[in-house]
């Protein structure tokens, strides 16, 4: 406890020193063209009932974000990372920079450069991001924090790092980006140590934390992912295709009885442009569960089809709203039943063929932008459930902001993909200093 | 002595030869001319903004333009250095006065390029008590223009909104000099006549032959706040790339922004 008690007052000193910064010794780092900035930040959150498996408390931490760019010639570089004090954590001492376990999260390393005209290069750590939806992703592979957003961190957590190379082609007739990560980047998937969830079985959490296998060899467990676009007159065409694994566990060893991530292609387009008053994506894939083609292995997810229909209008002044539809279609769905039949599991507590939802969000801005009101829903009719996320913002100078907001989930069953976290629904505060 | 007087009646009569044949200039032509004059300078241009809000707060910004040639639609990349809800966030605008702009806003906790809905342009820019249209110009031909009055220095031209239910006023006027057509201020009348809004333009240079306001003031009359913007560095005819005002550099700041 001492350890951490101290890695927050020497973090807050820092801090301090940085915050009446217009020091010498930042304009000496700003001259040499680097830039030094952060925050630091408090969140507390508590459940709105009690969940049998975890704290009662969501959240509870101190996180201190350090955030620095160099701008040379020949390239940028970055490195971002937080120092946290997460009084919540299972384990603080030991870091592991995959999950964000411990007291440090590196939540960027790395350099980018343009080798050629038509060309840029970034290698390391980065959060990447693509696709048309909103709070959806289709064709966007990149490792999510579902954990971190659930709970109620800032939105940025929702990204969780890639170690990754990203190259950029510009040649003059199409966009290309080609990003190779050496070794699967997993999601920040939820595992019951801060989120309880339905293991197939019944409801599990901090008593049966969720234990995969994860492909970890370099070169050889990789990931690439692929988008072409371009923009004609106004409209943002994208072709898309990955080739790696399920990002969150989508399967269990028999043998093992582990949750595996099996592997996974994914093909896709999209399209973005405005329509009337306002703008309307469409997006598709086909997610190829390469181990389970034919739909008839129980133990791994089938292959699906991926459709999102979207559109965003200023209804108001300052006023927004985004309206989404969103269909996972499993393919092969009656071979899926039957093999879960055959090895004589129950079929009263498995998903629907066709899983349909829509998302509502509402962002009205007041005050001269300084207070802002949003909330998401996330409703499907089909698996009888629902998300809400309500966030009031509050910018009480450029450097102090305060955050209430909330992650309400409900559903009629324990089984469903919203349902089953019901109990952990959860309201939040937090106040940020940035610097 | 005699030859003093004759010079200076000359200079007189040059003089009024020259007004007498400004004002022979249309109100259109007038209002066409200070719209070139604060918007399009120059085939493109660079300015550092430093915006100054009344309760405090400020937004620090770079701002790129580049024209489409041969038309009024342009291009616009801002990259925005503080504070730091905003900061390395950069905003695109590819603006067409005859439609809707396209916009777009990068993200960079997440990395994401975000497609903003057309919207309202009379809305605040950045929280400022600038909106989006008085930054990236208003197009001509949605307000009716009267010359309302001529003084020896500045046409005083009235504009009333061709659609008055789309904005907040109801009329403005605009006071415009008469040797540079530089707009220096304006005044927007709510739909009861009163006075609620005004811009002002100051310290007026000439940088590369383009006459151009260093300083702008809106304020807020109605509601007793205020921003002044502070524009330096600024540059006409960089010889910006196409190229920087697309998706890629949304995502890379260019260098002529961290520079």
């Amino acid at each position: 406890m001492k350890k951490y008690v101290i890695h927050m007052c020497v973090s807050i000193l820092l801090l301090a020193g940085f915050s009446y910064g217009e020091s010498e010794w930042m304009d000496t780092l700003s001259d040499a063209g680097v830039e030094l900035h952060g925050f630091l930040d408090y969140s507390y959150g508590t459940r709105t009932q009690t969940d049998p498996y975890e704290d009662d408390r969501s959240l509870n931490e101190l996180r201190l974000q350090l955030d620095s760019v160099w701008y040379h010639d020949l390239f940028t570089a970055q490195i971002k990372a937080d120092l946290i004090y997460d009084e919540l954590a299972a384990n603080r001492d030991d870091i592991d920079l995959e999950t964000g376990q411990g007291f440090l999260d590196l939540r960027q390393a790395n350099v980018m450069f343009s080798p050629l005209l038509w060309m840029d290069v970034k290698i390391g750590r980065q959060t990447l991001t693509w696709g048309t939806g909103d709070l959806v992703f289709i064709n966007d592979m990149f490792p999510k924090d579902w954990r971190s957003f659930f709970l109620g961190r800032d939105t940025e957590y929702l990204k969780a790092p890639s170690d990754a190379l990203y190259v950029s082609l510009f040649p003059s007739f199409v966009n290309i980006d080609i990003v190779y990560t050496p070794r699967f980047d997993a999601d920040r998937y939820i595992n019951g140590e801060r989120i309880s969830y339905w293991n197939g079985v019944e409801m599990v959490g901090q008593n049966s934390i969720l234990d995969t296998e994860l492909p970890d060899e370099w070169f050889n467990d990789d990931e690439i992912a692929v988008r072409l676009y371009r923009n004609f007159t106004g409209y943002e065409l994208a072709v898309y295709g990955y080739n790696g694994f399920w990002k969150s566990p989508a399967g269990m060893d028999p043998t093992t009885g582990k949750w595996i991530f099996p592997k996974l292609s994914v093909y896709g387009a999209s399209a973005r442009g405005p329509l009337g008053n306002g703008i309307v994506n469409l997006e598709a894939g086909y997610y190829d569960s390469v181990d389970d083609r034919r739909g008839d292995d129980p133990f791994i997810n089938n292959s699906e089809i991926r459709f999102l229909v979207g559109y965003e209008q200023e209804a108001a002044k300052n006023f927004t709203v985004g309206v989404q539809y969103y269909l996972e279609s499993m393919m092969d769905y009656g071979s899926f039943v039957r093999s879960i039949e055959a090895v004589g599991m129950s079929t009263d507590t498995i998903r629907d063929q066709n899983r349909h939802t829509f998302t509502l969000r509402m962002t009205w801005m007041l005050m001269n932008q300084n207070l802002i009101l949003s909330c998401f829903t996330r409703y499907s009719p089909s698996d009888s459930d629902a998300y809400i996320k309500p966030v009031v913002t509050y910018k009480i100078s450029d450097h102090w902001k305060a955050t209430v907001g909330g992650n309400i989930f409900c559903g009629n069953d324990n089984y469903t993909f919203l349902g089953q976290f019901e109990d952990n629904s959860n309201v939040y505060v937090s106040l940020r200093l940035s610097y | 002595m005699r030859r003093i007087i004759v010079a200076m009646m000359m200079a007189a009569i040059v003089g009024m030869t020259a007004s007498v044949h400004a004002a022979e200039l249309t109100v259109d032509e007038i209002v066409a001319k200070a719209n070139d004059v604060s918007y399009y300078a120059g085939d493109d241009g660079r300015a550092e903004v430093s915006m100054k809000l009344s309760d405090g707060r400020s937004r620090d910004f770079v701002i790129l333009r580049k024209d489409v040639p041969g038309g009024l639609d342009q291009m616009f990349y801002v990259y925005f250095k503080d504070p730091s809800d905003v900061r390395k966030m950069s905003f695109l605008v590819h603006k067409r006065p005859a439609e809707s702009d396209d916009r777009w806003l990068f993200l960079p906790a997440l990395n994401l390029v975000k497609r903003i809905a057309p919207g309202d342009k009379r809305t605040s820019f950045v929280g400022s008590d600038f909106l989006y249209e008085d930054v990236s110009g208003r197009g001509l031909q949605e307000d009716k223009h009267e010359l309302f009055e001529t003084t020896d220095s500045q046409y005083i031209v009235k504009n009333v909104p061709k659609t008055p239910s789309s904005v907040e006023f109801s009329s403005y006027k605009v006071w415009i000099d008469k040797d540079t057509f530089m707009p220096r201020k304006a005044e927007y009348f709510d739909k009861n006549q009163k006075l609620y809004r005004r811009i002002l333009s100051n310290k007026i240079k000439v940088i590369q032959n383009y006459p151009t306001a260093l300083e702008q003031v809106v304020e807020d009359v109605a509601r007793g706040t205020s921003t002044t913007s502070n524009f330096s560095k600024v540059e006409y005819d960089v010889g910006l790339n196409d190229r920087i005002f697309t998706e890629r550099f949304l995502r890379r700041p260019p260098r002529e922004v961290t520079q």
